[in-house]
C-alpha cells in the first residue's frame, strides 16, 4: 500500500513540471501532391496564378530543358512552396501572384536580377487609406518602430515575418473562438521562437528554449492554449485591438495576479473585442472568459460571494449566542460543583 | 476509555493542519487582484502550496478510508437511517436547550457509539460526500483536459470549479462548527486532547 502512495506523489509532483506545448506544426509549409480546392473560393487571377502554382504550388515541379529535349522533374524546397488552399482563404486572396512579384517572374528559369526585388511593405498599400482606417496601420507601424524585433530590420525582419505574404488572415477581430485565435496567433510567434531554422536567419544568438525560458509558469501547455504571447510581451494599447508592441523581455508581464484578477489583463487584450458585450452575467465577473476558459480569480461569482458571506456570518452567530448562553448557564452552576464552562 | 486509535489521530492532525493550508491559500488564489498583489500569500506561491498540500490531502484520505475499511473504526461511519431525522434533532435540541438546563447528554459516549447522532452525520457528510467531491473536481481543475467540455451548454471547468468552491467552502463551514462543537465535551478541552491523546473522559452525567 506504502508504494502506491509513493505512486500518488510522484505523479503530482510531475504535474509541476509539465513541457509540453501547443505548437501546432505551421500547416501549408509541407509539400504535397496536388491537392483539393477546400476554399470554394474562385480568384479573378486563377489561370494566371497556376502558371506559378503548377511550380510553387507543391513539391515536385516539371519544366522542359530543350537543349536536353527532356522533361526533367525536380523538388521545390518547402520554403518555397505556396498552399493553394491557405493562399485562397488568405487576407490577399484576390491577388494574382504578380501584383506583388515581378512579371518577370512568369519566365523559367527566373531571370536573376529578380533576387534584388523590392517587396512593398504592408503601408505601400495600406497606408493613409480611408477603407483601413479601422485597422490603424500607422499607429501598428510606429508600434512596430519602438518593438524589440525592430532593431533587427537590416537583418530583414518586416511585418511580412509575422504575417505571412501568403497566408496571413483577420482572426481574433471576428473570431468568437477564442481559444482557434490563440493558435493562431501563438504560432505566428512560435514558426520563429521553436523553430531554429527561421530564427537563425536574423540572428546570430543561440536558440532560446521556450518551454524552459517559461518554466516559472506553471501548467505552461494549458496557459499557451488559451493566452497569447502578445498578452504578456506586448505593451497594452488602449486604442489597437492586436497592441504590436514587443517590449524587452526584462518588461514582460510575469505578476500572475495582471491575468488572475478581477480587473484582468486579459479584458483589454485577448478579450478586448468582446468586451464591449456585457461583462458581467448571472453574477460572474468578466464573463466573457467563461465561454472559453475558466480563469482562476478573474471569474468570480458576485452571487455566490455574498451568500457565502452571510452563511459564514450566520454560523458565527450562532456560535456567539450559544457561548453566551454557555457562560450564564455556567455562572449559575458555579453556586454548585465548581463544573468549568462546558 | 481510548475511542482514537494511533493511526485515526495521525490522520486527524495532519488532516487539520492540510486542510487548514488549503483554506488559506485556496482563499489567497481567488482574491488575490491587480492592486493587492498578495491577498494574504500572493498567487504563485499559493497556487504552488495548495497543489502539493491536495496531493498530501488526497495520500492522507486514501489512508483515511483504508483504515476505516480495515480497523473496526467504520462501524461509526454507518448511518442507521431509521430514526436518523429524529435522532439528530434529539441531540440538535439537547445542544441548543436541554444542556443549559442541565439536562443528561441523550446519547452518552461509549466504546459502542463513539459520535453522537449529530457529529456521525456531519462527519459522514463531510468524508464521503464532500471531500469526495472536493478532490475529484479539484482533480479535474489540475487536469483540465480530462473535465468534459461542454455541458448542456456551459462549460464544464465553471461548473467543476464551482462544484470546487462549494465544496472547500463548506468543508470551511465544517470546520468552524466542528471545532466549535469539539469545545462541547465534559470540559472545553477535553475533546482536544483526546483526538490528541486518544482518552476519552466519559461524558459528565
Ligand atoms: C517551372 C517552375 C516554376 C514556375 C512556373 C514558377 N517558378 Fe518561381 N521558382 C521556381 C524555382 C525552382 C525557384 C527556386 C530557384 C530560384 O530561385 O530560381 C523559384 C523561385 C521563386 C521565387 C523566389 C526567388 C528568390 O528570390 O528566392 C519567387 C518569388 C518566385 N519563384 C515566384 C514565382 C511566380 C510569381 C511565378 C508565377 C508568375 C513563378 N515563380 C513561377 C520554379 C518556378
Ligand atoms: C500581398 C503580396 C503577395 C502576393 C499576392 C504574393 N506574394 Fe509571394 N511574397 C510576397 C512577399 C512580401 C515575399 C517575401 C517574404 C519575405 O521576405 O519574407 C514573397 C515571397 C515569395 C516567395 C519566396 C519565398 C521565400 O521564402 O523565399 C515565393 C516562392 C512566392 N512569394 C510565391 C508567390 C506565389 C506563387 C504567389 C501567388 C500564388 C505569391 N507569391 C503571391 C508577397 C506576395
Ligand atoms: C500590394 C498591396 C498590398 C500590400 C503590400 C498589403 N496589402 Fe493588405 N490588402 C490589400 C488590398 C487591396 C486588400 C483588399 C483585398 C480584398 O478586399 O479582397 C487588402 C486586405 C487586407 C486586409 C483585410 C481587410 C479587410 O477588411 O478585409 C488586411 C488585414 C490586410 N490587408 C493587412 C495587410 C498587412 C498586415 C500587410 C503587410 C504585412 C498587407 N496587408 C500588405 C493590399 C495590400
Ligand atoms: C511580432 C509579430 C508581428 C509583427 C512584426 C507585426 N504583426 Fe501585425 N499582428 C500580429 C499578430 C499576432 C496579430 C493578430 C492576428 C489576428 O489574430 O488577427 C496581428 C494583427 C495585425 C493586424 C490586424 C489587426 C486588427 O485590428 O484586426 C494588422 C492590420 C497588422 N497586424 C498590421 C501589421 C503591420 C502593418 C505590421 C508592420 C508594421 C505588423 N502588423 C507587424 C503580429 C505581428
Ligand atoms: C504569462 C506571461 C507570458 C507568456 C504567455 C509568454 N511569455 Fe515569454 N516571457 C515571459 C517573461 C516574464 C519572460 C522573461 C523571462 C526572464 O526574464 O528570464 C519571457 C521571456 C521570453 C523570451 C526571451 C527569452 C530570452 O531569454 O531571451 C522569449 C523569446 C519569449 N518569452 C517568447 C514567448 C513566446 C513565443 C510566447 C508564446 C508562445 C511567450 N513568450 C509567452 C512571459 C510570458
Ligand atoms: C521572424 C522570426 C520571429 C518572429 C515571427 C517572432 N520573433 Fe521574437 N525574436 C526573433 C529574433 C530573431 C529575436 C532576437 C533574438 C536575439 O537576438 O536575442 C527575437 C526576440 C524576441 C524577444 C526577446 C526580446 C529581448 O529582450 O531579448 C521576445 C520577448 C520576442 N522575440 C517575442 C516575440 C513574440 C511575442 C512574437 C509573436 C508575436 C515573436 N517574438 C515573433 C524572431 C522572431
Ligand atoms: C497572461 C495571463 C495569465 C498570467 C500572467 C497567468 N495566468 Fe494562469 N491562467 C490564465 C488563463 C487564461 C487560464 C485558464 C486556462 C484554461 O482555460 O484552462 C489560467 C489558468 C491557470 C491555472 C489553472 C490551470 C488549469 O489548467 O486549469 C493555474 C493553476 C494558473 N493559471 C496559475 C498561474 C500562475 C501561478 C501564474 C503566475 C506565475 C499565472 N497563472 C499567470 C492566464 C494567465
Ligand atoms: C476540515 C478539517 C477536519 C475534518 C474533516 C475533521 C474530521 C474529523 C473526524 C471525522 C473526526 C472523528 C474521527 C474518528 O474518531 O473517527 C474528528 C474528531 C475530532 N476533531 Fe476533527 N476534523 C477537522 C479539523 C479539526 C481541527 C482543525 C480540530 C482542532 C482544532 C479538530 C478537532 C477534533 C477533535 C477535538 C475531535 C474529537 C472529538 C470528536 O470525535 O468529535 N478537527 N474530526
Amino acid at each position: 500500500m506504502r508504494k502506491w502512495f509513493g505512486y500518488i506523489l510522484i505523479a503530482t509532483v510531475l504535474v509541476f513540471d509539465n513541457s509540453v506545448l501547443a505548437i501546432v506544426p505551421f500547416p501549408g509549409r509541407t509539400g504535397r501532391a496536388i491537392q483539393q480546392d477546400t476554399t470554394g473560393y474562385v480568384s479573378p487571377f486563377r489561370d494566371q496564378n497556376e502558371r506559378c502554382f503548377k511550380c510553387h504550388g507543391q513539391s515536385k515541379y516539371e519544366y522542359s530543358n530543350e537543349n536536353l529535349g527532356l522533361t526533367v522533374k525536380a523538388l521545390m524546397c518547402s520554403e518555397r512552396i505556396v498552399d493553394r488552399n491557405q493562399f485562397y482563404s488568405s487576407n490577399h486572396k484576390s491577388f494574382s501572384c504578380t501584383d506583388c512579384h515581378s512579371e518577370g517572374y512568369a519566365e523559367f528559369p527566373h531571370p536573376g536580377e529578380l533576387r534584388m526585388e523590392q517587396k512593398f511593405n504592408c503601408l505601400d498599400c495600406h497606408g493613409g487609406d480611408p477603407a483601413y482606417e479601422k485597422y490603424q496601420f500607422e499607429e501598428i507601424d510606429s508600434e512596430y518602430r519602438q518593438s524589440t524585433h525592430f532593431k533587427l530590420e537590416k537583418e530583414g525582419f518586416s511585418c511580412w515575418k509575422c504575417h505571412n505574404p501568403h497566408y496571413y488572415k483577420l482572426n481574433i477581430r471576428d473570431n468568437k473562438n477564442i481559444s482557434e485565435a490563440v493558435i493562431y496567433d501563438n504560432n505566428l510567434c512560435l514558426n520563429c521562437h521553436a523553430n531554429f531554422k527561421n530564427f537563425q536567419l536574423l540572428t546570430d544568438a543561440m536558440e532560446i528554449n521556450i518551454v524552459r525560458e517559461h518554466n516559472w509558469l506553471p501548467n505552461q501547455s494549458s496557459h499557451f492554449k488559451s493566452v497569447r504571447c502578445i498578452e504578456c510581451h506586448a505593451k497594452a494599447n488602449d486604442t489597437l485591438l492586436v497592441a504590436h508592441l514587443i517590449k524587452p523581455k526584462e518588461e514582460a508581464v510575469r505578476g500572475c495576479n495582471e491575468c488572475h484578477s478581477k480587473n484582468s489583463i486579459l479584458m483589454s487584450s485577448l478579450y478586448k473585442h468582446l468586451s464591449k458585450e456585457e461583462r458581467k452575467s448571472n453574477g460572474f465577473v468578466n464573463a466573457v472568459m467563461l465561454n472559453q476558459s475558466y480563469v482562476i480569480g478573474a471569474n468570480r461569482n458576485e452571487y455566490l460571494n455574498l451568500i457565502s458571506l452571510i452563511i459564514f456570518g450566520l454560523v458565527l452567530l450562532a456560535i456567539a449566542v450559544h457561548i453566551i448562553f454557555r457562560i450564564k448557564s455556567s455562572i449559575k452552576a458555579k453556586g454548585g460543583d465548581n463544573v468549568s464552562v462546558s | 476509555m481510548y475511542l482514537y486509535p494511533k493511526w485515526v489521530r495521525l490522520w486527524h492532525v495532519i488532516n487539520a493542519f492540510l486542510i487548514i493550508v488549503l483554506i488559506i491559500t485556496g482563499i489567497s488564489m481567488q482574491y488575490t487582484d491587480r492592486e493587492n498583489a498578495a491577498y494574504l500569500m500572493g498567487f504563485s506561491r499559493a497556487v504552488k502550496w495548495h497543489n502539493i498540500s491536495a496531493s498530501f490531502l488526497v495520500a492522507n484520505y486514501v489512508f483515511f478510508i483504508l483504515g476505516n475499511a480495515i480497523t473496526g473504526n467504520g462501524r461509526y461511519y454507518k448511518l442507521p437511517l431509521k430514526n436518523l431525522i429524529s435522532d439528530i434533532m434529539t441531540q440538535f435540541r439537547y445542544y441548543a436547550y436541554g444542556k443549559f438546563r442541565g439536562e443528561k447528554h441523550p446519547f452518552p459516549v461509549n466504546t459502542e457509539r463513539k459520535f453522537n447522532p449529530l457529529q456521525r452525520f456531519t462527519y459522514v457528510l463531510a468524508m464521503y460526500v464532500a471531500f469526495p467531491l472536493l478532490i475529484i473536481s479539484g482533480f479535474g481543475l489540475l487536469f483540465p483536459e480530462t473535465v468534459i467540455n461542454r455541458f448542456f451548454g456551459v462549460s464544464g471547468l465553471i461548473l467543476t470549479d464551482i462544484l470546487h468552491i462549494s465544496m472547500g467552502f463548506c468543508l470551511s463551514i465544517f470546520l468552524v462548527v466542528h471545532i466549535y462543537t469539539c469545545t462541547l465535551g465534559a470540559k472545553t478541552f477535553s475533546h482536544f486532547r483526546s483526538i490528541i491523546t486518544g482518552y476519552q473522559e466519559p461524558d459528565e452525567q
